[in-house]
């Protein structure tokens, strides 16, 4: 089934603060194998000038993907949320989330096209402090396989 | 360090188990049932568990933080997800290799190549970071 095009361009009211705690930042570190003590101790992260733990790169996908959970579940979108599959990813930084940060965390339906049978979305998550300072955008291609003879 | 073009990166191999995905499902909130569950896995027509190419991405990019060793560094990170990193049910699990070559150098930013091959497939494609030279 095709996307609703009319939906690009939609700005979905943000979530509620997202505060990084440093365990989580701990806890995703170690989930990546990371070794670089920048995210595991607090007396590394400020010797090297950052006022304390420092997230992994990808650690934005936490914020963005639960974001973007509200827009693909937009039942007026027409998803299949059964045939998703995260196609592309890119963040682009100003700087790296670090433990204390109170994160907003605003998405847009950026792009809707079909290509080969698959739907395919892109959502921006704008990630930016509560005061307003941008830390990092997310931007998610979803891919919805089509189904076998299906009307894409 | 000056970093100029055509510059290798130290390549890094990872070892992704069952057990890796559980963790990085836990600590990521992606609970997607294909990154633990063989039976639905299977039932949506992957060949076993697959990794979170969130999980792949995350990897990938210490190649490019490691060798910085300053993430703040870092400008713009993205990749595709081409194929699947199938991650079978045993102690070995599967063998990611990454490595970055520097494919530009202009305006004090610098673009990395990254590649992730996974039994001799590449899992990743378009995977690039750009970094700021100094």
């Amino acid at each position: 089934m095709a996307l609703n095009p009319d939906f690009v361009g939609r700005t979905y009211p943000p979530a509620p603060a997202y505060l990084v705690g440093r365990e989580k930042i701990r806890e995703f570190a170690r989930a990546l194998g990371s070794t670089d003590p920048i995210h595991l101790d607090l007396v590394a992260a400020r010797d090297r000038g950052y006022p304390d733990l420092v997230a992994p790169p990808t650690y934005a996908i936490r914020l963005s993907m639960a974001a973007a959970e509200n827009v693909v579940m937009d039942p007026e979108l027409g998803l299949d949320y059964t045939k998703v599959v995260h196609g592309d990813q890119r963040f682009e930084y100003s700087r790296p989330i670090v433990a204390g940060d109170e994160l907003v965390c605003t998405v847009t339906i950026d792009a809707i096209r079909s290509a080969a049978g698959n739907d395919m979305l892109t959502t921006r998550a704008d990630i930016a402090t509560v005061d307003g300072e941008h830390v990092v955008t997310s931007y998610s291609v979803l891919v919805a396989r089509g189904t076998d003879g299906g009307d894409a | 360090m000056d970093i100029v073009e055509g510059m290798e990166l130290p390549a890094k191999t990872f070892t992704i188990t069952r057990a890796d995905l559980v963790r990085y499902a836990g600590a990521s909130g992606d609970f997607n049932v294909i990154h633990w569950n063989e039976r639905i896995a299977k039932d949506v027509g992957l060949p076993d568990v697959i990794a979170h190419g969130m999980l792949t991405m995350g990897l990938a990019i210490q190649v490019v933080t490691d060798w910085l060793e300053d993430p703040s560094r870092l400008l713009s990170y993205g990749c595709r997800f081409t194929r699947p990193v199938v991650v079978p049910d045993d102690a070995d699990g599967a063998q990611l290799t990454v490595s970055g070559t520097v494919g530009g150098v202009a305006d004090g930013v610098a673009t990395i190549t990254l590649r992730a091959v996974c039994q001799d497939v590449t899992v990743l494609s378009k995977a690039t970071a750009t970094i700021k030279v100094a």
